[in-house]
């Protein structure tokens, strides 16, 4: 498209991301409050961050959350790489629309719908064959390597169909086998796409509260399960000084990544989450 | 087929099956079966007594389901809440992908960016931080009675309003983004041949750009649409008691009354609804992956 943007649509612009930014903006602020009330300000004080690496539950809940989030990125990312080159680079094959829609589904999925069902899939596999017997992090786990599976796939299908076939062809007719074209050739040319999956389900696995709280068991406790409950009660600057840490953390990793995708491959970035 | 290749798929086709297929089966089955003091809590729907086998379908969950109002009310208002959260949502973020894709190349990417960003931060949290700004003792409210134009508090938080507030903030971003992938792949040339037939530029807008970017609109629609439709942190942090919503009622049912099979059946009645949305997302989202 053209290459002038109008003053209107400069104002526009910045509109927008004033309503997008100005929320998170207040509750940083907000975090330094020395007053309790999260809405009146009552003098610098980083008293509240003090509070939050006291508080035990929270760091429990903050490390279990971690740990999850890892595990569940890390899978999602070959689940969801194997799931895009069986989508883009397999042609037909029976039951491939099937494997389609099962990709698609859970991008838009009601999150109560998914936590309800794997909780009663797991409640009737307990009753049937004994595994997996109690709730807890890893039924969480299972949940979320499923549902960051579909985000994964989207990203790295998005890359695969992009990049320049004829690489992949080059090695095949030099007598590569499938798997050697796949880590020699493939893999490093989608490797930016890997890493902004990676994240996205990192992300999308530490968010996660509504799946997370049908699936869980007593004692796998996770960050956000401890934030809604503390919410509930009502507001705290200590929550704020929990967001300010998480926006901090998400926008380093974020930015990070996206300079390292830049710098990998100069011509165009595919940013994270850029198909969904 | 090879060995390697069939590997390749069954992998995660068999994962996807067990644990995103499978699940849905179950749930429609015990939605059928009745609410129990055991562990689980619900009956089973086969029985083994004198050598026989009963196969016991309960279809009260569905019945009652329809006979108290609560749960039509709930389907309906959150349809309705959804769907004008949904337009909303296209209004506003239509100007902000049609900016952006008209930039030059070198800020399109910075710009897209600052769109994405705030949605790495936990969804959670972005909500809270309306409550308070919402609030009646929240910032606007403060704002307001300090510049002297309200006196009273105005009640915004725990309303219908607040709920379209959070929707459209929280699913901004899933708007912006197939609407400026769709606007990025517009032919040029198509825009200036029909300026260059003399068509001023709303008319350009309004009989080329408008129709060639449905594909977007609709895909961002329903990546709004459908999720809120089933949303619960946004009704229940930022609604109000009369603000029904079916995913509220759904949890409620599960954690509160704890009645599974009545979960189980407003689950797939909502399933059932949200059928053609999906089926319409999964279309655009196979083009997609075609070409």
């Amino acid at each position: 498209m053209g290459k002038k943007v109008s003053s209107l649509g400069k104002t526009y612009l910045t509109l927008g991301f004033i309503f997008l930014y100005l929320p998170i903006l207040i509750l940083i602020i907000f975090s330094f409050n020395e007053s309790k009330l999260v809405t009146m300000w009552g003098g610098f004080s980083t008293k509240w961050y003090g509070e939050l690496l006291n508080d035990k539950q929270m760091l429990g809940a903050a490390w279990m959350s971690f740990k999850i989030a890892f595990l569940a990125a890390s899978s999602a990312v070959v689940l969801g790489t194997m799931a895009s080159i069986v989508m883009v680079r397999m042609g037909k094959f029976k039951g491939k629309a099937a494997f389609a829609s099962m990709i698609t589904a859970p991008l838009v999925m009601p999150e109560v719908i998914t936590g309800l069902s794997l909780l009663l899939l797991f409640v009737a596999m307990a009753q049937t064959i004994g595994w997996p017997a109690g709730r807890g992090m890893l039924t969480i786990l299972i949940a979320h390597v499923t549902f960051c599976t579909a985000f994964v796939a989207v990203v790295v299908s998005s890359r695969l169909r992009e990049m320049d076939v004829s690489l992949e062809e080059a090695a095949r007719d030099l007598g590569a086998p499938p798997w050697k074209v796949f880590f020699l050739v493939t893999l490093p040319i989608i490797a930016p796409a890997l890493v902004s999956g990676w994240l996205l389900a990192f992300t999308l696995s530490l968010d996660d509260l509504v799946i997370a709280s049908f699936v869980s068991g007593p004692g796998s406790t996770t960050l956000p399960m401890v934030v809604y409950s503390s919410v509930r009660l009502g507001l705290s600057p200590k929550i704020n000084a929990l967001a300010t840490i998480i926006v901090l953390l998400a926008t380093t990793g974020v930015l990070t990544a996206w300079w390292l995708a830049r710098r990998v491959e100069t011509q165009s970035v595919n940013l994270p989450t850029g198909d969904s | 087929m090879s060995w390697g290749r069939k590997s390749v798929i069954s992998v995660p086709y068999l994962w996807l099956t067990l644990f995103f297929l499978a699940p849905f089966v179950i749930v429609f089955k015990i939605s059928f079966s009745e609410m129990d003091y055991a562990i689980p809590p619900y009956t089973d729907l086969f029985t083994w007594a004198d050598e026989q086998l009963t196969l016991t379908l309960n279809l009260g969950n569905y019945a009652y389901l329809f006979t108290d109002d609560l749960y039509i009310r709930a389907y309906l208002s959150s349809i309705r809440i959804a769907a004008i959260a949904t337009i909303i949502c296209l209004f506003v973020a239509y100007p902000i992908a049609y900016v952006i894709a008209r930039a030059p190349s070198a800020t399109r990417n910075a710009l897209l960016m600052l769109v994405i960003l705030p949605s790495w931060t936990s969804f959670l949290i972005r909500i809270y931080a309306w409550v308070g700004i919402l609030k009646n003792n929240g910032l606007i409210n403060n704002f307001l009675m300090w510049l002297g134009i309200i006196d009273q508090p105005i009640a915004m938080l725990n309303t219908e309003f607040a709920v379209y507030v959070g929707i459209v903030y929280a699913y901004l971003p899933f708007m912006v983004l197939p609407l400026y992938t769709n606007l990025m792949k517009l032919d040029n040339s198509l825009l200036e041949a029909a300026s260059d037939l003399g068509a001023p530029p709303w008319k350009v807008f309004l009989t080329v750009t408008l129709p060639l970017s449905k594909a977007g609109m609709i895909a961002g629609s329903m990546l709004v649409f459908i999720p809120s439709v089933g949303e619960f942190i946004i009704p229940d942090m930022l609604g109000g008691a009369e603000t029904l919503m079916i995913g509220k009622v759904l949890w409620q049912e599960f954690f509160n009354n704890r009645d599974w099979p009545v979960a189980s059946a407003v689950a797939i009645v909502m399933l059932l609804l949200l059928l053609l949305p999906i089926t319409l997302f999964h279309r655009y989202q196979a083009r997609e992956l075609e070409n």
